[in-house]
C-alpha cells in the first residue's frame, strides 16, 4: 500500500499551521482555515508515435481563508515560511474589509465535529512518478504504433496524464487532516481520412481517467490489448458508415457515454450552490431548485443517483473536503425524485440540508484559489438484478447504441442538452446492424430521464469521469468521477450533424 | 535560511546550473485579486501572488536534439538546482522532438532584447477594488430598490513574464488583465440581462452604469414572445461573435490543416491547407496585433509546451501585426518553424488578442433599427466542437434574445441552442458593424482581448429551443 511522500510529510507545515491559527485568533476572526498543497503534474503526448512533448509541473502554496465580521477573505502565496503565512493572514482580513461593502448576508458555517490529526491516502499501487520517463514513452510508442498499423489509421495521437495531490489543512475546529491521493488520465485517438473526399473521423480510447496509479496501464482496471486491437476496425467501419437518418430512435447508451450525461444534467443540478444562484453568473443556476425537493420527478422509477466522496477509486474521493468535513454518501435522485443536494458548510447552514451538516463537497482545485461547492461522484445505481447490456439491445426495435463520449454541451439551468458519442451502431429488431455515424442526441433533462425504461445490472456498471470539471470565477478545474449501468431510454430526438451545419 | 531571489536572479541562476547543450528558462511573476458576488451580496473574494518558473533543456543526441519542459510553483535559491536537473532528466529520457530548431539569440528579436529586464514584476492587490467595492454596494442598493438581483465577478491580474536563454536572449513582458461581469435578473430568475467590460486597470469601469444599463433590459424583457426552433435573421453582437471567433483562431493550426484533421485542410489529402482560398465576404479581416490600442500583448513568443501551433524551440520569436483572414481570403494560419517549412507559409506563432473589421461603421442600436424582422442576441455560452470538418459548433444563447420588428426592440425570446460553424458564417455574414472592443463571454477565462464588429446574418441555425432562463 502507498505511504505518505515523505519530502510532504517533512514539511514544518503544523508549525506554519499554528502561527496561522494564532495569528487569525489575534486579528478576532470568526473563523479560519489554512491550507498547503502540492500538486504534482506530468503529461506526456506522442503524435503518430513520435514524442510532441513532455511536461511536468509542481504547483506548490499556501493559502489561508477568514470569515472575519461575518465577510469572507482569502490570500494566497507561493513562500511557505511562518513569516510569509503571517502575513497572508492579514492580507486575508484586508481582502474582508475591502468587501465588506458588498457583504449583506454574514457568512456563518455549518458545525462540523473536530476531527483531530487525521492522515488520508488514496487506493493506488504504483506512484507513476516512481515509473521512468522512456519506459512510458516507449508504451505509448508500442500502442501508438499498434492503432498506426491499422488500415485506415492515418494518424494517432497519445497522452497519459498523471496527478499526485498533497495536501495539508488545519482549522480553528482543531481539525488537521494530511492527505494524499493519485489519478491517471490516458487516451488514445485515431484518425481515418478518405484521400479521395477529404473526409475524416476521428475514434478515441474508451479508458475512463482513474483514481488509481500507473498499474491502470498495465492492465489493472482496464484490457488496454483488447480495446487498442478493436479499434483501428471500428474506426474503418465509422468512415465507411452511412450518416444517420434524424429522428426519434430508441437508445441503449453504455457508461462511456452516459457518465457525462449524468455529470451534466445531474450532477450539476444538483448542486445547491447553482440552484441558489451563487453561480447564475456564470455556469448557470438549477432547474432542481430548492424549493421542488422531494416532489420534482427527475426521471423514471428507475432511477437512483447518490452522491458520494467515498467510492473507492473515484476521482472525487478524499478523506476530508477543504473545509475539513469527512466524505459521506447520500442520495440525490431517489425512485425518480429529487432527494438531495450537494452541500459545503455556508450553504448546508444556510438552508439546514442535510441536517444543517455539510456533505464534503467544499473543495479548492490549487493552493491558489479559494473553496467553492464542488461535484462529488454522483453515479446512476444499477438494478441488482438488472438485465445485461445485449438484453437491452434485444428489448429494442429500432434504436441505436452508443459507446464513449465526445461532444457535450447543455444549457445554464440544465434543461436542454445535446451529446455525441465515439460511436453509433444502429439497432434493427433487437439486433445490432452496423455503424451510423454524424449522430447528435438532443433532448431535455426531465424528459430524457423520463424516458429511461431500464438500467443495466451491475455487471454493465463502469466508473467513467473527468479531470477537468469547469466552475467557478476565477476558474476552477475538479476531478470528478460517475459510476453507471448501461440503460435503455425510449423515443430520443437523433440529429444529423451534417444536416445540422447546413450541408 | 531561504534565500529569495528575484524573478531575474533565479532565470540566471538555473541558466548557470545547467548542463544541457542548451536552455530555455521562463519566470512568470503573477499576482490577482477578485471580488465575486450573487443575490446582492458578496460570495467570495481573494487575492493571490505566484511565482512560476519553467525551464526546458535541450539536449543533442545520437539520434536527434530532445527537450523537456518542467514548471515549478516558487522554487528557491535552495530548489532551483533540483528544478534545472528535473529537467535535464527528462530531456535526456525524450526521444528526439520533430519540432527541434536552433534556439533564437538577441540578434533574432531586435529592439526587444534587454529591455525594461531588470525592473521588478509589476504587481497588484486588493486595493484595485476600492473605488469598484462601494460602487457595487450602491449598486446593490439600487437593484434591491428596483426588485432585481445582481451576480457578477471582477477581476484584476498582472504578469510579468521573463524569457531567458542559453543563447542570450533577455526578453520580458507585462500583462494587466482585467475583467468585469455583471448580470441583472429578477428574483424569480426568469429575467436576465447580462454585461461585461475589459479593463487594464479598472480605472475606466463605470458599474453603476453598467448595472443602469441592464435594468432597461429587463424593462424590455416584461414581454415575452415564444418562438421555435429555425433560422431566422439574427443579430450578433461582438461579445458573440468573439466566443464564435476565438474557437476558430484555437482550430487554425497549420500542422493539423496539412494532416487533413481539420476545416483548413484541403480535401483530397496531399497536406494542402486552405490558406489562398476565399473563406469569408469581400472587406472581412480577422487578424492580431500585440499593438493593438487597449488590447496590447506580448510582442515575443513565449510557450512552455509544444503543441501543434507553437514550439518551445521558438522562444523568443517576435510577434507582429498578422492577417490570418484579409478582404475574406484565408491568408496565414499559426505556424512554428518546423511547420511553415513544412506547409511554405512564414512563422506566425500565436498571438494573445483578435480583432475583426468588416468595413462597417453602425453601432448594434444603429443595426437593430435598420432591423425589419429578426433577433437580437445577447450572448452565447457551452460553447462545444460538434464536427471538426465543418467546425460544426454548438452552444445556446443567453441572458436575453430579443425580437426585433421594424426597428424596434418588441419582446424578450426564449433560449435557443445553435448549430453553426464560425467559417461557415463567415461568408454568410449580410452587414458588419463597426469594431469595438468587447468582452467575449464564454472564453474570457482564457482569452480576454478582442475588438469585433456586431455581424448581421440571415440564416442563423437555431437548432431547438432551450427552456433555461
Amino acid at each position: 500500500m502507498p505511504s505518505l511522500d515523505p519530502t510532504f510529510a517533512a514539511l514544518p507545515l503544523r508549525e506554519l499551521a499554528e502561527a496561522v491559527l494564532a495569528k487569525a485568533r489575534e486579528l478576532g476572526v470568526d473563523h479560519a482555515d489554512v491550507r498547503s498543497e502540492r500538486i504534482r503534474e506530468q503529461s506526456i503526448r506522442l503524435r503518430d508515435a513520435e514524442l510532441d512533448g513532455v511536461n511536468e509541473s509542481v504547483d506548490s502554496g499556501l493559502a489561508v481563508r477568514v470569515v472575519h465580521r461575518g465577510t469572507w477573505g482569502f490570500a494566497a502565496g507561493t513562500v511557505q515560511t511562518a513569516e510569509a503565512a503571517v502575513r497572508l493572514v492579514e492580507q486575508a482580513v484586508r481582502v474582508a474589509e475591502v468587501s465588506a461593502p458588498v457583504n449583506t448576508e454574514p457568512v456563518v458555517l455549518a458545525p462540523e465535529p473536530s476531527h483531530g490529526e487525521q492522515v488520508w491516502i488514496s487506493s493506488y499501487e504504483i506512484d507513476p512518478f516512481d515509473v521512468p520517463d522512456a519506459e512510458k514513452i516507449a508504451l505509448l510508442g508500442d500502442w501508438s504504433r499498434r492503432l498506426l498499423a491499422g488500415d485506415a489509421v492515418s494518424h494517432v495521437d497519445a497522452f497519459a496524464h498523471a496527478v499526485k495531490e498533497n495536501k495539508f489543512y488545519a482549522d480553528t475546529n482543531g481539525t488537521f487532516t494530511t492527505q494524499q491521493r493519485v489519478r491517471m488520465h490516458v487516451a488514445l485517438e485515431a484518425v481515418a481520412i478518405d484521400e479521395a473526399s477529404g473526409a475524416f473521423e476521428t475514434m478515441r480510447t474508451l479508458a475512463p481517467p482513474v483514481g488509481r496509479g500507473w498499474e491502470f496501464l498495465r492492465g489493472t482496471g482496464w484490457d488496454w490489448d483488447a480495446e487498442l486491437a478493436a479499434l483501428p476496425g471500428l474506426l474503418a467501419e465509422k468512415l465507411a458508415a452511412p450518416s444517420i437518418e434524424p429522428g426519434e430512435y430508441d437508445l441503449v447508451i453504455a457508461p462511456s457515454n452516459l457518465w457525462l450525461t449524468i455529470h451534466e444534467s445531474i450532477g450539476h443540478a444538483t448542486e445547491l450552490d447553482r440552484a441558489l444562484g451563487y453561480e447564475a453568473a456564470f455556469a448557470g443556476t438549477s432547474f432542481a431548485t430548492l424549493d421542488k425537493l422531494g416532489t420534482l420527478k427527475y426521471g423514471s422509477p428507475v432511477m437512483h443517483v447518490t452522491g458520494d466522496r467515498t467510492v473507492e477509486h473515484g476521482l472525487s474521493t478524499i478523506g476530508f473536503d477543504d473545509e475539513g468535513v469527512q466524505a459521506q454518501q447520500w442520495d440525490l435522485v431517489k425512485d425518480g425524485i429529487l432527494a438531495g443536494y450537494q452541500l459545503d458548510r455556508r450553504i448546508a447552514q444556510l438552508t439546514g440540508l442535510g441536517g444543517g451538516r455539510s456533505n464534503a463537497c467544499g473543495f479548492a482545485d490549487s493552493p491558489g484559489h479559494a473553496p467553492i461547492q464542488r461535484m462529488a461522484n454522483v453515479s446512476l445505481q444499477a438494478a441488482a438484478d438488472g438485465p445485461s447490456t445485449e438484453e437491452l439491445i434485444s428489448r429494442v426495435k429500432n434504436g441505436l447504441f452508443i459507446q464513449g463520449d465526445k461532444s457535450w454541451s447543455i444549457d445554464m439551468q440544465r434543461y436542454n442538452f445535446q451529446f455525441t458519442g465515439q460511436r453509433a451502431f444502429l439497432i434493427k429488431d433487437g439486433k445490432l446492424a452496423g455503424q451510423v455515424k454524424d449522430f447528435a442526441y438532443q433532448a431535455t433533462t426531465t424528459d430524457f430521464w423520463g424516458a429511461m425504461e431500464a438500467v443495466g445490472g451491475p455487471e454493465t456498471y463502469v466508473l467513467g469521469g473527468a479531470f477537468n470539471c469547469g466552475k467557478g470565477q476565477p476558474g476552477q478545474a475538479a476531478p470528478v468521477s460517475h459510476g453507471c449501468p448501461s440503460a435503455l431510454f425510449r423515443g430520443i430526438r437523433i440529429l444529423n450533424t451534417v444536416q445540422e451545419a447546413g450541408k | 535560511m531561504t534565500a529569495l531571489y528575484s524573478p531575474q536572479q533565479l532565470a540566471e541562476k538555473a541558466l548557470e546550473l545547467s548542463t544541457a547543450d542548451a536552455a530555455v528558462v521562463l519566470v512568470e511573476e503573477s499576482s490577482t485579486a477578485n471580488l465575486r458576488w450573487a443575490n446582492n451580496t458578496l460570495t467570495t473574494n481573494g487575492v493571490a501572488a505566484n511565482r512560476r518558473v519553467t525551464v526546458i533543456s535541450v539536449v543533442n543526441g545520437v539520434e536527434g536534439t530532445s527537450a523537456a519542459t518542467v514548471t515549478q510553483a516558487g522554487p528557491t535559491a535552495e530548489t532551483i538546482g533540483a528544478l534545472v536537473r528535473a529537467s535535464e532528466q527528462g530531456a535526456r529520457a525524450a526521444g528526439p522532438a520533430p519540432d527541434a530548431r536552433a534556439l533564437l539569440g538577441p540578434d533574432d528579436a531586435p529592439g526587444l532584447q534587454g529591455v525594461r529586464w531588470d525592473e521588478a514584476a509589476v504587481a497588484t492587490d486588493i486595493e484595485v477594488f476600492t473605488g469598484l467595492a462601494p460602487a457595487l454596494g450602491e449598486s446593490f442598493e439600487a437593484a434591491r430598490s428596483a426588485g432585481q438581483l445582481l451576480f457578477g465577478f471582477a477581476e484584476h491580474s498582472t504578469v510579468t513574464t521573463y524569457l531567458a536563454t542559453s543563447t542570450g536572449l533577455r526578453l520580458r513582458h507585462d500583462q494587466p488583465t482585467g475583467k468585469l461581469e455583471l448580470n441583472a435578473k429578477t428574483p424569480d430568475f426568469v429575467r436576465s440581462a447580462w454585461g461585461g467590460a475589459q479593463t487594464r486597470d479598472f480605472a475606466d469601469v463605470d458599474v453603476v452604469a453598467l448595472a443602469a444599463g441592464l435594468s432597461q433590459r429587463l424593462d424590455w424583457q416584461k414581454r415575452k414572445i415564444d418562438l421555435p426552433a429555425g433560422r431566422y435573421e439574427t443579430l450578433l453582437p461582438p461579445t458573440a461573435v468573439a466566443d464564435l471567433m476565438i474557437y476558430l483562431y484555437w482550430t487554425a493550426s497549420a500542422r493539423d490543416a496539412a494532416d487533413g484533421r481539420t476545416v483548413f485542410s484541403v480535401p483530397g489529402g496531399g497536406g494542402g491547407t486552405k490558406v489562398g482560398q476565399r473563406i469569408g465576404v469581400p472587406g472581412l479581416r480577422l487578424w492580431s496585433d500585440p499593438s493593438a490600442a487597449g488590447l496590447e500583448s506580448a510582442t515575443f513568443n513565449a510557450v512552455s509546451t509544444s503543441s501543434s501551433q507553437a514550439s518551445v524551440f521558438d522562444n523568443g520569436a517576435p510577434l507582429t501585426s498578422t492577417d490570418w483572414v484579409r478582404d475574406g481570403v484565408l491568408e496565414r494560419l499559426l505556424t512554428t518553424r518546423k511547420s511553415a517549412e513544412e506547409t511554405g507559409l512564414p512563422l506566425t506563432p500565436p498571438i494573445d488578442n483578435l480583432l475583426m473589421d468588416a468595413g462597417g461603421t453602425a453601432s448594434l442600436e444603429e443595426l437593430t433599427r435598420s432591423t425589419e424582422d429578426g433577433l437580437l442576441l445577447t450572448c452565447l455560452w457551452y460553447i462545444r466542437e460538434v464536427d471538426p470538418q465543418s467546425l460544426l459548433l454548438t452552444g445556446l444563447t443567453r441572458d436575453g434574445v430579443y425580437k426585433v420588428e421594424g426597428g424596434e426592440v418588441v419582446g424578450v425570446v426564449n433560449n435557443f441552442r445553435f448549430n453553426e460553424s464560425p467559417v461557415d458564417l463567415l461568408s454568410r455574414i449580410t452587414e458588419a458593424g463597426a469594431s469595438g472592443i468587447c468582452l467575449p463571454r464564454e472564453w474570457n477565462d482564457y482569452f480576454t482581448r478582442t475588438s469585433m464588429p456586431a455581424l448581421r446574418v440571415g440564416d442563423f441555425n437555431m437548432s431547438s429551443v432551450s427552456k433555461a432562463s
